[in-house]
């Protein structure tokens, strides 16, 4: 249910992590608002199919402009839009399904073009809105709907997958961490090209690692998610790897490219510049086509 | 004399045969001659058999021609292949490196790479040919020289000696002709022609169209016979507030074309089949949520990857009705390259106004083919833009029930641009009444696309109705037929859909529309007649456009069934 549009029937399930995003994120695009003193039409989110992308109705406050479009291809719709309008912000929104499965295949090209937009994945391990299929990130062996057998695919690392593709800029963060995620977006908001912010946003319904990620001392379970030693110098690329690699999930900025980060619009912008490529009216260049 | 000259260079992939046949068509353009190329190759660099043909014309042209004058044959292989084409009196050119014919009394074997090899300029071959089909055909060598030299003076070191070098070229080929004694029917002098004209391909006009319509910015992918029109857009559309982007794959294309054209910015793309039928759901996302986009589809020979350097018109379908649920795309098919500049103008101009997505659909056989046409008028080109908002409504984008103002990100009225049914705020719903409402509103739109024209010719009762690249051939038949007396009227238009309803209403009045198209199911035809037109398609699904005496012929056949029918 959205107060902006009490039409709007859209519910997450009570305890759905996706809750702390929402707020993590009207935050992250308030505090920027008034640091840059601009409205929060001067952003836009983005948003892909599944629980995750109904943010884009939620958001309370100001709001910023929105697209709500197809299964895993908000990032090509983030590649058109903010190469027309680099004085746009613009914030991806995406699940582990739409960004990390049927999506995944973009992920490359913006990480080369250095697209300065900000991606919030929102993980929960599991298909939710399809009521509880495997994704990439549901763990092996876990039985679901699509795993009888229990889950057979080895479970991507989405962290690994980032750092082999180039992304500049990966922070990984909890839901229930509201004010450090809020920060942690609009910290990666203010980097100069593509940064990840990757949430373990857990599902109530199909796939509660609350206990797992947190851990249970009274049960045993040592929690999955660690935060990075105050020491992790983030532009060094090993010390990155290394704590990206592994089962544990590790909490906060993992990397940051080091030297200057020049953006795809900035190059393109440089480049244009340097060879005084200027639009010849369309009658001169028919007119060098005269018989 | 003779007032056409059909010459067609043949051999296998990076012979230069299709450079040849633009080669000599440009000449003779420049020597005031009209001219139009058609060629055709396998999908790969070198080898296969490839073909480029060139017609040159005292008179405006409407195909590339039925029979040659002149088949230039590389191999043997080109020579078999080709022989059946060459009309009665025709001369054959044969590279007698490579083979040779026993009967030459109507062949001429040059060695043209040995005596360029000779002569120091290894490059000029294809000009000693040109040279000699010149001189065979009676063509007036000094105005090819003049091209010659305006060719190749560049402002470099070493223009003077290629252009010399070239020359003497040109006049070693004529003068194997001359020695050979064989000569073809003359050709007429090019007649004097007042207006300023230009040598165009279609890829070229319909690009230009699009710029001179204002257009912002062009994502694409590679893929033939699409590829021409992302590169001349990388190179021409430049400029600080212009972007040009290659993207990962054609989904990327159509989705980074979305959000583009979500921006505010005037966007478009070219592909071809494989790359059309990518772009399914995307198309279906600017046709939700209404932005302004432009897909020029250059169609090839399908499904899969089918005929990727071939002609067809297989494409229509799939246009109007790209991907999955209710939706009707506007499609513009362009003739001829002329056509293709005003089409691919209109069709920035559609999407602008009713807010949603708009085909261009153009295929091989229009996108490559050089020909001269009279300098387009670019001020006829109007350049519209949506209608923006100014606030007024607040965030309400999608109220009302046809086209209203679109609010730009960065400006007032934010709302979400939405795929899934939604609300005049753009918010998802599942309501039937707004389900109802919206998909009502989306084909109302299509209402404001009322300004389409189109060509009405010769009685109303039995109709020939070209589409496409068909146009051609189709009007080049309907010429000799009404010379010839045949009782059949003319109608055409690019707009495709939707179709002027006043062309509509002739056509439901018709007893019978013929519809010559290049694709097994008879596209074109099929869609009529679930607009109760009594229409039947004339079809050709070999990769390459109609002859115009086969079109002939099979509309005479198709009009004495009729009468039977009806007697």
């Amino acid at each position: 249910m959205s107060k902006r549009n009490p039409v709007y029937d859209f519910k997450w399930c009570p305890g759905c992590g996706d809750f702390g995003v929402k707020v993590a994120i009207e935050q992250a695009l308030a505090k920027r608002a008034i640091e840059r003193q601009e409205s929060v039409e001067k952003s836009a989110i983005i948003a892909g199919i599944g629980c995750s992308g109904n943010l884009v109705h939620l958001q309370e406050g100001p709001q910023p402009f929105g697209i709500h479009g197809i299964h895993g291809r908000t990032l090509p719709i983030a590649y058109g839009f903010k190469s027309n309008r680099p004085d746009m912000n613009v914030l991806v929104v995406s699940g582990d399904g739409d960004f990390l499965s049927i999506g995944a295949e973009h992920i490359g090209p913006q990480a080369r073009r250095n697209l300065d937009i900000t991606v919030v994945v929102m993980d929960n391990g599991i298909y939710g809105l399809t009521k509880g299929q495997a994704s990439p990130t549901t763990e092996f062996e876990v039985v679901t709907a699509t795993t009888r057998y229990g889950k057979l695919d080895d479970r991507m690392h989405p962290l690994e997958v980032y750092m082999g593709l180039g992304v500049p800029y990966i922070a990984s963060e909890m839901s229930s961490r509201v004010k450090q995620l809020g920060e942690a977006i609009k910290d990666a908001m203010d980097y100069p090209g593509f940064s990840i912010v990757h949430v373990q946003s857990p599902c109530t319904t199909y796939n509660d690692t609350y206990a797992l990620l947190k851990g249970d001392e009274k049960k045993g379970i040592e929690p999955l998610a660690f935060p990075i030693p105050e020491e992790h110098d983030v532009t060094d690329l090993d010390a990155a790897r290394k704590l990206v690699t592994g089962k544990r999930i590790p909490i906060g900025l993992i990397y940051k490219r080091a030297g200057e980060s020049v953006p795809g619009h900035e190059r393109l912008r440089l480049a244009k510049e340097r060879t005084k490529a200027t639009q010849a009216p369309v009658e001169r260049l028919l007119a060098a086509m005269t018989i | 004399m003779s007032n056409n000259l059909v010459v067609r260079f043949a051999g296998e992939g990076g012979q230069g045969v299709v450079g040849g046949a633009e080669l000599m068509a440009a000449a003779a353009a420049q020597g005031g001659y009209h001219v139009l190329t058609f060629s055709t190759f396998p999908s790969q660099i070198k080898g296969g058999p490839a073909w480029g043909q060139a017609r040159i014309s005292s008179e405006p042209t409407l195909t590339p021609g039925d029979y040659l004058d002149v088949l230039v044959a590389q191999n043997r292989y080109a020579y078999d292949f080709n022989i059946a084409e060459l009309r009665e009196g025709g001369i054959v050119v044969f590279n007698s490196e490579e083979f040779e014919l026993e009967d030459t009394s109507r062949a001429l074997g040059l060695p043209a790479d040995k005596m360029a090899r000779e002569a120091g300029n290894p490059l000029a071959s294809t000009i000693i040919l040109i040279g000699a089909v010149a001189q065979m055909a009676g063509v007036d060598l000094s105005a090819l020289e003049a091209f010659i030299t305006k060719r190749w003076t560049r402002g470099r070191a070493g223009d003077e000696q290629i252009v010399s070098g070239n020359i003497a070229a040109l006049r070693m080929g004529a003068e194997e002709a001359i020695k050979s004694g064989l000569k073809l029917e003359q050709l007429e002098a090019p007649k004097p022609d007042t207006t300023t004209r230009i040598l165009i391909r279609g890829y070229e006009a319909a690009c230009l169209g699009a710029i001179a319509a204002g257009l912002d910015s062009f994502i694409g992918y590679p893929i033939s016979p699409a590829t021409t029109m992302l590169v001349y857009m990388e190179q021409n559309l430049v400029g600080p507030d212009k972007f040009v982007g290659q993207a990962s794959s054609e989904i990327e294309s159509i989705a980074s074309l979305v959000g583009a054209g979500f921006s505010g910015k005037k966007v478009m793309t070219s592909t071809a089949g494989p790359g059309l039928s990518l772009m399914g759901e995307g198309l279906g996302l600017a046709w939700m949520a209404e932005i302004p986009l432009v897909v020029a589809d250059v169609q090839r020979g399908g499904p899969a990857t089918g005929l990727p350097t071939k002609t067809e018109q297989s494409d229509l379908i799939c246009a109007i009705n790209p991907g999955h649920g209710d939706m009707s795309v506007p499609v513009i098919a362009p003739g001829d390259p002329e056509e293709a500049f005003f089409a691919a103008a209109k069709a920035v101009n559609w999407a602008e106004r009713y807010q949603g997505p708009v085909i261009l659909l153009t295929e091989a056989s229009i996108a490559e083919r050089a020909q001269d046409i009279p300098m387009p008028d670019v001020s006829l080109i109007s350049q519209e833009s949506r209608i923006v908002s100014d606030g007024s409504v607040g965030n309400l984008r999608y109220k009302g029930d046809s086209v209203s103002p679109f609010p730009v990100p960065g400006g007032p009225g934010a709302y979400v641009a939405n795929g899934s049914e939604h609300d005049e705020q753009g918010d998802t719903t599942h309501l039937p009444e707004v389900h109802v409402a919206m998909t009502e509103r989306r084909f109302a739109k299509l209402k404001t696309l009322n300004d389409s024209t189109y060509e009405s010719e010769g009685p109303g009762e039995i109709i020939l109705l070209p589409w496409g690249g068909s146009k051609g051939a189709a009007r080049a038949a309907w010429l000799e037929l009404q010379a010839e007396g045949v009782n059949i009227g003319w109608r055409y238009t690019m707009f495709v859909n939707p179709l002027p309803e006043a062309l509509l209403a002739e056509l439901r009045a018709a007893k019978l529309v013929l519809v010559p198209e290049l694709n097994y199911l008879g596209q074109f035809s099929g869609i009529l007649r679930t607009l109760d037109v009594n229409a039947r398609s004339i079809t050709q699904y070999t990769g390459l456009p109609f002859k115009v005496a086969d079109l002939k012929s099979e509309v005479r056949t198709r009009m004495a069934s009729a009468s039977e029918v009806r007697a």
